[in-house]
């Protein structure tokens, strides 16, 4: 019986592994900025060239910072939903307009409607190196001081929102 | 062989050739040492791509790798050291950006369990060796005792 039951404990104990290694996407990468203030930058305004953002106009109030680009297709997947979060749940969404190109991204902003209070432009991708930015779309959490509380990376869906997003944006 | 070597000939030239002129295809760094380029080649080589995650961004030709290398340059020309390069680049995306990982305590198992499998299998063939030579020294106590 004992002679048994080594190799099966043996065989579950790998079968656990591959079960878990499985449904785990290896794209996740925990970012080592969470819990961290984010970082400072200035750079204009998507909108209106003259305008410089920094830092100190994300603070205040607990927001999302979102990653997008026009030439990014999961961010075209997940634009709807941010503007069901803008208008529906009164949730203030700044965005990171990244290595994109001004007026294609004002364009699109007018076709398909504008969630963001305002747009970082960062076409060089300075704000997104400094983020640990790898795939857009990419979604912060931030609360009041401007500290990274989660960071979510893909689409925005209204599941990933009521599950991991909004327990944490609660909290703030 | 020697036949076979000249059939293969104007292959081994020709991929060569492929090789050569695929290298030559990424733009050329100007660097005021050749210790500097060493030193950013295997920097570019340690560094993961976070896009393609099996690739360096030495490797790869990813958006993100292409800017990776571009600061890994800047970096190296502006006198930084090579350590600095590194933390630069975890302080941004993690451990996990390091093809080479840290020792740490969440890396503990990967760097020790191989160790601890070998350790396990040892254990395991010690006690089998050990409880075989006792059943087999219990056998030839045991069978002349035994009435035919």
């Amino acid at each position: 019986m004992a002679k048994l039951l080594v190799p099966l404990a043996l065989f579950l104990t790998v079968v656990a592994f591959l079960a878990v290694g499985l449904y785990r996407d290896p794209r996740l990468v925990p970012s080592p900025l969470i819990g961290k203030t984010t970082p400072a930058f200035s750079l204009e305004s998507l909108r209106n060239p003259d305008h410089v953002l920094t830092l100190a106009d994300l603070k205040g109030k607990p927001l999302l910072l979102n990653v997008w680009a026009t030439w990014c297709a999961a961010c075209r997947a997940e634009h709807d939903f941010l503007m069901h979060l803008a208008t529906q749940q009164d949730v203030q969404i700044y965005g990171v307009n990244y290595k994109d190109d001004r007026p294609a991204a004002l364009g699109w902003l007018s076709q398909l409607g504008d969630p963001y209070v305002a747009n970082v432009y960062d076409p060089d991708g300075l704000l997104a190196l400094d983020l640990g930015v790898y795939g857009a779309p990419e979604t912060f959490v931030l609360d009041r001081e401007g500290m990274i509380a989660y960071k979510h990376v893909g689409p925005l869906t209204m599941e990933v929102w009521e599950k991991q997003l909004l327990p944490v944006f609660k909290k703030l | 062989m020697s036949r076979l070597f000249l059939k293969m000939a104007p292959i081994l030239l020709v991929l060569s050739w492929a090789a050569e002129s695929q290298e030559t295809g990424f733009r050329a760094l100007a660097f005021a040492t050749t210790v500097q380029e060493q030193r950013y080649k295997s920097l570019i080589n340690e560094l993961r791509c976070l896009v393609c995650q099996n690739q360096s961004i030495a490797d790869s030709d990813a958006d993100l790798a292409q800017q990776l290398r571009g600061e890994v340059y800047a970096m190296i020309l502006d006198g930084r050291a090579d350590s600095e390069i590194v933390t630069f680049m975890v302080e941004r995306y993690g451990d996990f950006v390091l093809f080479n990982p840290p020792l740490k305590w969440v890396t503990s198992l990967l760097w020790f369990g191989p160790f601890l499998f070998l350790a396990t299998g040892l254990c395991y063939l010690f006690f089998q060796i050990r409880n075989r030579a006792r059943s087999d020294a219990e056998a030839t106590v045991e069978s002349p005792e035994r009435p035919n």
